[in-house]
């Protein structure tokens, strides 16, 4: 067998949670898995930039996919985070209305929601929501309560699969733009990537924003994914106390509105824009965009402190018409499995999600399961000082002195937490992989005192690593230039 | 009984100038507590000259005001702990750190000196719009990898915002041979110093742009370009002013935030104005026997301001040590308000209680604008005792007035203090 | 006659200074300076302006620094100031460096030297 040619039963295309899950699932199985991934890192396109919502699933369309693997993936989520040590906190959310007038439309969704078997649903009054959130806006006139919803680290979430899956034989092949698909005569599948041929038994397409051209590679039907541009504003942790349950808006005659909410970081989200782009690289703000952020939060909180903004990202929704998720094999390419148009509730639904995928190959290919005990089905996440005493975190100190050396002063990582976080299976290689995994530069100097000493550890610990190629978040985004005197030097000989 | 008489948290100028002074010839037991490896803070990054011409009489760079410093600090006997993050003040001065080298400590003492510093405003505090990648940097950030690390973060450089480590980097990057194309600056003003602006910039022929700002980021993985536009007297982008500048790096130096997160957990009042604690006449903050100077305090534009600054707290802080028992049984009474008027932004102190307060006392402010030819005027309830003649005043400089224990006991039933600005 | 207003640039008050200068380029006058160094800079500037040049050069043998700061002693003529930063680009000091140390004497034909502003 050539060096850049490998063999394996399943690949799935694309290393976001929804790619992640289902390797983790087939993990289960005696299958030989392997996961492709464009990007140098696990969580680099919609996964990585969404509100991060458990959400509890009352919006989608009773009897559709989204429906179901919404209810279950809730359910499955508050487990998984127990099992794979990430942070999930089921706060709770509140779907806020504003007018008397739109109170019915509060009751559909109601009725909606418990078609669709989301449990402990409840219609709170005007008084009741005021006690539970006191910075709602003074419009508000009653709110639809989901407690069963909640907030997850997304990237800790994608991270946990990832490790699990890898600890379990998956593969990961980072950098790995798949170009085309040939289907080979003897039925298995040939994927061209810069980083060598990969063949396989079974394909799952979970890339995202480019499901569709994947999809279009092998299929006689056509799919179109159109990326949902979502713009959002991250707070200060002073704001993030600001409202303590996700608060959405019912949408109405004054539009969509956008969620208000806290993130496990402590920090306070608002957003969504919803913006149909045809560029599916497209994640740069606009000042039209944050301007409707700013001005729609307004709707169902009042004061949101926006002076304590932070950053501002934007995401982009694997959308396409239907919307609705796209799961299965498709008929004209047997083997080839869709794991497409995974939007919003996607991050929710991901358990459920990889579950279903993974049952869908395991019947094509008649796969069993491995020997009991073989499957780790725990992973240990990496510790976060902030959730622990001073005395447990002087415990970890004498264990590791690391832990006792903060790199990120405004979110207290320790060098411990990023040695950690390089050093795992699918490991950060990156400066945002040591900020995904770790948590390190998202507190409010964002990175400008960290920058150098990540930077200098991810030199040190990994050897293909140099402070000259560090980059922010793989090759094209290097920190550094040169040398200081490189470019004066050259001047001085000339 | 405490670990220590004074501990001072932070390395910097503030930090060494606080502890050599509460050190009291020996007299008391002095800790400082700093998170890097070296002491002097961000003075060793900054090593251009122009400090000291106050303190020492002579024009020195940055790492060597801190050596004198440092040296000063060594000589009185004050003890270090380096590498160390402290991560939490009680009200009733424990202070928590943690290091490599000695893992999670409980230090307690008599008093306590903030002196923490400051950080620079990030990109998103301004929500540029466009991508996030890399080749965004503060300025100090820049300053660190060009000055400590010897690495050039980019060739072709644009600068968003005129604060002094701004235009110092200006001048910085291109001595190691890259292209500034410009400096945008929102406000109609600098908010650097003027010989910042003739020595790094016009010495070098590098552009101001005053009422302009970045209105847009290009480039995924790395910067391609920035966007510069004008902006109107409300600070809003000018349609069709818009101009592209291709770039691979863009260096922000749009202000600074004293780092509070320990004096807010400490419980310590922050002022809205200066982002620093609260302070009365000994520069002690809301939390009794807990003082701060420097830039955690609010943020200065010399280094020698600073230094005096922390002398002043240092003493305090030691001789609040000496008779703490005492001290804090005593209900005190609150001091006479110093109120900011007429364009003056802020003033540190913000109180003053005239019987504790030194024969001479400095008050030191900023103004909100450019103000020319006015007269910096204090007024001791209607009676105006204060009127210095300026012919500018601008937000980029600290200007200073001198009160008077003796004019402030004169008056009995004094209720405030008025620090303004009229025309001269 | 001719009139030239300048910020001096000798401390942080950056003082508004105006040059009168003669027909013939003498200096007539200098005023707006608060003190003797504006009047010493103002001269200079319109004469043969000079400069303090601060840069860095890495150092080999530091266990704690991988460049060491350094300064031109004194004042060099401003347009000079470019070929003592190229003078210093391939100049490498060698630990232990202290404050004060003569890293290159004589930079560029100044017959100004470079010094060291760290210890290293």
């Amino acid at each position: 067998m050539q060096e850049n040619e490998r063999h394996y039963d399943v690949v799935v295309i694309g290393a976001g949670v929804s790619g992640c899950a289902t390797a983790r699932e087939l993990a289960k199985t005696t299958a030989s898995v392997c996961v492709v991934e464009r990007e140098d890192d696990v969580c680099c396109g919609t996964s990585k930039a969404n509100s991060a919502i458990v959400h509890a699933g009352y919006d989608a369309t009773p009897g559709s996919l989204m429906a179901r693997l919404n209810v279950e993936g809730n359910a499955l989520m508050y487990e998984l985070a127990k099992k794979l040590q990430f942070t999930v906190k089921n706060i709770g959310s509140l779907v806020v209305c504003t007018s008397e007038r739109d109170m019915d439309g509060l009751r559909e969704l109601f009725a909606r929601g418990v078609a669709n078997g989301v449990p402990d649903l409840k219609i709170v009054d005007r008084d009741t929501l005021r006690s539970m959130e006191p910075n709602i806006s003074p419009n508000a006139v009653g709110a639809l309560w989901a407690p069963t919803a909640g907030i997850v680290d997304p990237f800790g979430l994608n991270v946990a699969l990832a490790e699990n899956a890898a600890t379990n034989g998956v593969d990961f092949i980072f950098n790995a733009p798949v170009t085309s698909i040939e289907r080979r005569p003897e039925g298995c599948f040939a994927l061209v990537t810069p980083r060598g041929r990969i063949f396989a038994r079974c394909v799952v397409n979970a890339a995202g924003v480019y499901a569709d051209q994947i999809h279009n590679m092998v299929c006689e039907d056509k799919l179109e994914i159109i990326p949902r541009r979502g713009q959002y504003m991250l707070l200060d942790t002073t704001a993030g106390n600001h409202v303590h349950h996700v608060v959405f808006a019912l949408p109405s005659k004054m539009g969509k509105g956008v969620l208000v909410s806290p993130t496990i970081h402590g920090n306070l989200i608002v957003g969504p824009t919803a913006e149909d782009i045809q560029d599916k690289e497209g994640t740069d703000t606009t000042a039209s965009g944050l301007a409707e952020v700013a001005e729609k939060c307004g709707i169902t909180v009042a004061d949101v402190p926006l002076r304590e903004v932070i950053t501002s990202f934007s995401g982009l929704r694997a959308h396409r018409a239907e919307h609705e998720f796209l799961i299965g094999e498709n008929p004209s390419a047997p083997g080839f499995v869709d794991c497409s148009a995974i939007e919003s509730p996607g991050l929710t639904a991901s358990p459920a999600i990889g579950r279903m995928v993974a049952g869908i190959v395991s019947n094509i290919l008649g796969l069993e399961e491995r020997p009991s005990g073989e499957f780790v089905d725990t992973r240990r996440g990496i510790p976060n000082m902030n959730d622990l005493s001073f005395e447990q975190w002087g415990s970890l100190c004498e264990e590791n002195p690391l832990y006792g050396r903060v790199i990120c002063r405004c979110c207290h990582v320790t060098e411990a937490q990023i040695v950690d976080a390089i050093h795992r299976p699918v490991g950060a290689r990156s400066l945002d992989g040591v900020k995904r995994r770790t948590g390190a530069c998202m507190g409010r100097c964002q990175a400008g005192f960290c920058t150098p000493k990540i930077m200098e550890i991810l030199s040190r610990e990994l050897p293909d690593v140099t402070m000259e190629n560090v980059t922010k978040s793989g090759p094209g985004s290097e920190f550094i230039e040169g040398h200081a005197k490189n470019a004066i030097s050259k001047e001085a000989r000339a | 009984m405490s670990d220590y008489d004074v501990i001072v948290i932070g390395g910097g100028p503030a930090g060494l100038a606080a502890a050599t002074a509460a050190r009291g010839e020996g007299k008391r037991s002095v800790l400082v507590i700093e998170r890097d490896q070296k002491l002097g803070g961000i003075l060793n990054q900054c090593i251009h000259n122009g400090f000291g011409l106050i303190t020492f009489n002579e024009e020195l760079t940055g790492p060597e005001y801190a050596a004198r410093y440092e040296r000063l600090a060594r000589e009185a006997g004050v003890e270090f702990l380096l590498d160390t993050m402290v991560l939490d003040v009680s009200p009733d001065h424990v202070v928590t750190c943690v290091s490599e080298a000695r893992g999670m400590q409980r230090i307690t003492a008599g008093a306590v000196v903030l002196a923490m510093g400051c950080r620079e405003r990030p990109r998103g505090a301004l929500n540029i719009p466009g991508f996030r990648p890399a080749g965004v940097y503060t300025a100090g950030t820049a300053q660190r990898l060009v000055n400590i690390e010897g690495l050039m973060p980019g060739r072709e450089v644009v600068i968003l915002g005129s604060g002094d480590i701004g235009l110092i980097m200006a001048r910085r990057m291109t001595l190691e041979g890259a292209h500034v194309a410009c400096v945008a600056e929102l406000m109609p003003y600098s908010g650097g110093l003027k010989r910042n602006i003739v020595q790094c910039l016009d010495d070098f022929g590098i552009p101001l742009l005053l009422s302009h700002t970045v209105t847009r980021v290009e480039g995924k993985s790395r910067v391609e370009a920035v966007w510069i536009a004008q902006v109107d007297e409300k600070g809003r982008p000018l349609p069709g002013t818009e101009k592209r500048y291709p770039c691979d790096t863009l260096l922000l130096s749009v202000g600074l935030l004293p780092e509070n997160e320990l004096s807010r957990a400490a419980g310590v009042e922050l002022s809205r104005v200066t982002r620093g604690p609260v302070v009365n006449e000994s520069l002690e903050t809301s939390m009794p026997g807990i003082f701060a100077c420097g830039n955690v305090l609010h943020v200065h534009d010399l280094v020698d301001y600073v230094s005096q600054e922390a002398t002043a707290a240092g003493t305090a802080a030691g001789a609040w040590a000496d008779a703490c028992v005492q001290h804090q049984a005593q209900d005190e009474e609150p001091g006479i308000p110093v109120v900011a008027e007429g364009g003056v932004r802020y003033t540190v102190p913000q109180s003053i209680d005239p019987e504790r307060m030194p024969e001479k006392l400095t008050v030191r402010f900023r103004v909100s604008g450019v103000y020319e030819d006015r007269r910096i005027c204090v007024y001791l309830g209607d009676e105006r005792v204060i009127a210095k003649r300026r012919p500018i005043l601008v937000p980029g400089e600290m200007e200073d007035v001198t009160l008077k224990r003796d004019d402030l006991l004169a008056r009995p039933g004094l209720e405030k203090i008025v620090v303004t600005l009229e025309e001269a | 006659m001719e009139k030239r207003t300048l910020t001096c640039i000798r401390c942080p008050r950056g003082c508004t200074v105006t040059v009168t200068l003669a027909d013939d380029g003498t200096i007539t006058s200098v005023t707006g300076n608060s003190c003797m160094r504006g009047d010493k800079y103002a001269r200079d500037e319109v004469t043969h302006p000079v400069r303090v040049v601060t840069t860095t050069v890495p150092v080999v043998g530091s266990a704690t620094e991988k460049m060491v700061s350094v300064k031109t002693a004194g004042d060099v003529p401003k347009g000079r100031v470019f070929d003592v930063v190229r003078a210093l680009a391939d100049v490498t000091a060698t630990a232990p460096v202290h404050i004060g140390d003569v890293i290159l004497a004589d930079v560029a034909g100044t017959g100004v030297d470079i010094v060291a502003t760290k210890d290293a």
